[in-house]
């Protein structure tokens, strides 16, 4: 397995795939510190589309891993492997090792509604409930019994709607719904949403694509104090997002995980030609 | 001439219309080449030729196949023997179907008057001229039009915006046709209806509590006026149509939910169909059913539990008519829940939802509109369903709301109303009219509010 020879100045400790012999030669390390949930040999296939190609990587406690990469190059299927969301699409086939916290997401014994319960999910397309916004935050706490009463209820859905930035412009109308809000303010709120049932590992899928620098803002703040508490991967279209919020970035590449490393390191010395030229922007 | 013949002839003129002017522009532009120097393509100088062909000599065979018999008879009738010219309306017509039958050389029973038979080949004839007269106007028309359309072709001759305009306001035509078809039978509704309120007061009609529509033949016997106060029929619609929907709503919209949240894509493909066989029963059919099977099994059931079981009951009808509409509001449903965006499901089974509560928390609410939509469409479908009510519920019109007893329901009333030779001006069957007319008033309503619900749902996620 040739790794680029900038790669070697480090150890490098091998993917189960390179141990194997098979696998995609991701450069870098994918390994976490404190990792939460470990992806060794994922492929993906939609029917006749191998949309995924033996991908390895970790995501760790208290850190937060980007997933950068062209458009189709298998981002948000990745991240859907992760709490089973591929089961509803029918074409779809998932292989590949999965754990939670050392627990098989796969076993034919893991509850999926409990694995989602705690790996929460913003989706790429924001997807607010034809219901009120007070109703849309409430849905997961009142689906999990997390309030005991109504105010427990009420401080929830406050503070979740205060840590997405949502709370100042919606709190006059709390009960108008949901769909009624902008596309960026309906983003937040299913950030908000999201946070509402706090889950221990947190996908987000573009969170900002529809939102104005300060939200934006705003929402990488959020991002940096979830990392307190929360495993973090986020799928993102801006470097300079990348570079702002994650530890570690992963660079996808028609299906690979291209290479994998410190964000820092990715953006200033990547350790691949295609890495190389997506960040430098000379991609395409 | 044959009608056939005339027609065939008809359609070669036009088709030959429509050749002859794409030639034409061709010519006119020059040849192929030349075809942008023409305002419209060529064939829509053809289509133009070929309507300018056909429309008028369309209109006039309309026409006449509206009023040529009624000229035709005109003429026979001023060539009858004195005796006949003074008959009434009524005994004329009985004449001059004779007249029809002796000139087709049908051998009917009975002695047929003499003097008849003269009238009848002067029939014959003028029946024979007019078909040629018509063929004549109506080929000479396509010739005509066609020839004119051809004559005036023109390089910018706008011939694509006529074409258009033609074809628009042909099918303007035919949605008036469809509107008026409706309204000349609501006419006919109302304006039978309106004597009927003349004889018995509207007051009496719509709020009465007793139904006994049977007039007497002479006036010393008893019980001649009548009763025709519909509470009963309706509320025994009511019931009918309560129990079918109770039957119906849940069922069917369970069915809908398996179908479009938990089946396989399978199970899919073998109960969708299977559903619409369920639907495509006649009603008859279901009518026997509830008569012959379910009847009997309720009287015995009844039994069994110490109940006295009509064999005629409100609750044998209504069963099976909520088996007929299962298929109705599954399919509506499962219209309207498979329109829910799959991104609102996965939304709530990313939190951790479980597909049922995913389905009742999310999806059904979504879908709601349109399944109320639905089910009022159902509803108006059990009001107005005449088979099984009438082969299972029964003819006495009693208020009631216990489902064991028999009832009957507006529709069945009107069948009865309306089966065998009735005078026509008499309260009894003037009333199947009111009836129809409250009937229709209440289903249109319902159905009107159905569509106004259905239309905000599709608002919500176009
Ligand atoms: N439901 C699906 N059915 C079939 N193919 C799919 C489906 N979803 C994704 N794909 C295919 O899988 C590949 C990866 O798609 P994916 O959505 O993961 O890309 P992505 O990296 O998230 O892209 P983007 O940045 O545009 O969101 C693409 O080629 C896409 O066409
Ligand atoms: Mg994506």
């Amino acid at each position: 397995m040739p790794l680029d020879d900038r790669s070697t100045d480090r150890p490098v400790i091998p993917t189960t795939s390179q141990r194997t012999g098979g696998g995609s030669g991701t450069v870098g390390d994918i390994h976490a510190r404190e990792p939460v949930i470990t992806v060794r040999d994922c492929n993906v296939h939609y029917g006749d589309t191998h949309a995924l190609k033996q991908v390895s990587l970790d995501i760790g406690r208290n850190e937060v891993v980007s997933l950068i990469g062209p458009s189709g190059c298998g981002k948000s299927t990745f991240i859907r492997c992760l709490n089973r969301m591929n089961d509803t699409i029918e074409s779809a086939r998932v292989t590949g090792d999965f754990r939670l916290d050392g627990q098989d997401i796969y076993a034919k014994d893991m509850d999926v509604v409990l694995l989602r319960a705690r790996v929460g999910m913003v989706f790429q397309k924001p997807n607010p409930f034809p219901k009120s916004i007070f109703e849309n935050v409430a849905y997961g706490p009142r689906i999990h019994g997390l309030a005991g009463s109504r105010r427990q209820l009420d401080d929830i859905v406050y503070e979740s709607l205060e840590r997405a930035g949502l709370l100042a412009e919606v709190k006059d109308r709390l009960d108008e719904p949901g769909t009624g809000l902008s596309g960026g303010q309906q983003q937040r709120l299913c950030i908000a949403r999201a946070i509402a049932v706090s889950p221990d590992v947190i996908l987000m899928d573009e969170p900002c694509s529809a939102l104005d620098p300060i939200a934006t803002a705003r929402i990488e703040d959020l991002i940096d104090e979830l990392r307190e508490k929360y495993a973090i991967a986020i799928v993102t279209h801006s470097m300079q997002q990348a570079a702002r919020v994650s530890q570690r970035t992963a660079y996808f590449h028609l299906g690979n995980l291209v290479e994998v490393g410190p964000t820092e390191k990715i953006f200033t010395n990547p350790g691949h030609k295609l890495t190389e030229d997506y960040v430098t922007g000379r991609f395409g | 001439m044959r009608l056939t013949t005339m027609l065939l002839l008809f359609a070669t003129l036009v088709i030959l219309a429509y050749f002859a002017a794409r030639r034409r522009a061709i010519a006119m532009a020059g040849g192929h080449r030349g075809i942008r120097n023409l305002h419209s393509l060529p064939a829509h100088h053809g289509y133009y030729a070929a309507l300018c062909s056909a429309l008028p000599a369309l209109l006039v065979l309309a026409l006449w196949a509206l009023v040529g018999d009624r000229v035709v008879m005109g003429q026979v009738i001023t060539t009858l023997p004195e005796p006949y010219r003074s008959m009434e309306a009524s005994e004329l017509s009985l004449v001059l179907n004779e007249v029809r039958a002796l000139a087709s050389g049908q051998a009917m029973g009975g002695e047929r008057p003499p003097e008849l038979e003269p009238v009848a080949g002067r029939f014959l004839a003028l029946h024979s001229a007019s078909r040629w007269l018509l063929s004549a106007v109506v080929l000479a028309l396509a010739l005509a039009g066609g020839a004119l359309a051809c004559w005036t072709i023109r390089p910018q001759l706008r011939a694509r915006n006529r074409v258009e305009a033609m074809v628009k306001a042909l099918l303007i035509g035919a949605s008036t046709l469809a509107v008026f078809t409706t309204v000349g039978i609501l006419l006919s509704v109302i304006f039978e209806a309106v004597r009927f309120f003349g004889q018995v007061p509207i007051i009496d009609f719509l709020f009465g509590l007793e139904w006994s529509p049977q007039t007497a033949l002479r006036p010393d016997q008893v019980g001649s006026s009548g009763a025709f106060g519909a509470v009963p029929l309706f509320a025994g619609t009511l019931l009918i149509s309560a129990i079918a929907m109770a039957v119906a709503v849940p069922i069917g919209l369970m069915v809908a939910i398996y179908l479009s949240e938990y089946a396989e894509p399978r199970m899919r493909a073998l109960v969708k169909p299977l559903l619409e066989v369920l639907a495509g029963i006649p009603t008859v059919v279901y009518g026997y059913f509830a008569a012959l099977t379910v009847a009997p099994l309720l009287r015995e059931g009844g039994e069994a539990l110490g109940l006295d079981v009509a064999s005629e009951s409100a609750l044998g009808a209504g069963l099976v008519m909520g088996v007929m509409i299962i298929p109705f509001i599954s399919s509506l449903s499962d219209d309207v829940i498979n329109a829910v965006p799959q991104s609102l499901r996965d939304g709530s089974l990313a939190l951790g939802a479980t597909t049922s509560e995913t389905t009742r928390r999310v999806v059904i609410p979504a879908a709601l509109p349109g399944i109320v939509g639905g089910v009022l469409l159902a509803v108006s479908r059990a009001i107005g369903e005449t088979m099984i009510v009438v082969m299972a519920a029964g003819l006495s019109a009693r208020l009631t709301v216990n489902p064991l007893e028999a009832v009957t329901t507006v529709t069945v009333q009107i069948v009865t109303l309306l089966v065998g030779d009735q005078e026509f001006d008499s309260p009894k069957t003037l009333a199947a009219f009111a009836l129809g007319l409250v009937l229709f008033i209440v289903t249109l309503v319902l159905n009107i509010v159905a569509l106004l619900v259905v239309r905000r749902y599709r608002e919500q996620y176009e």
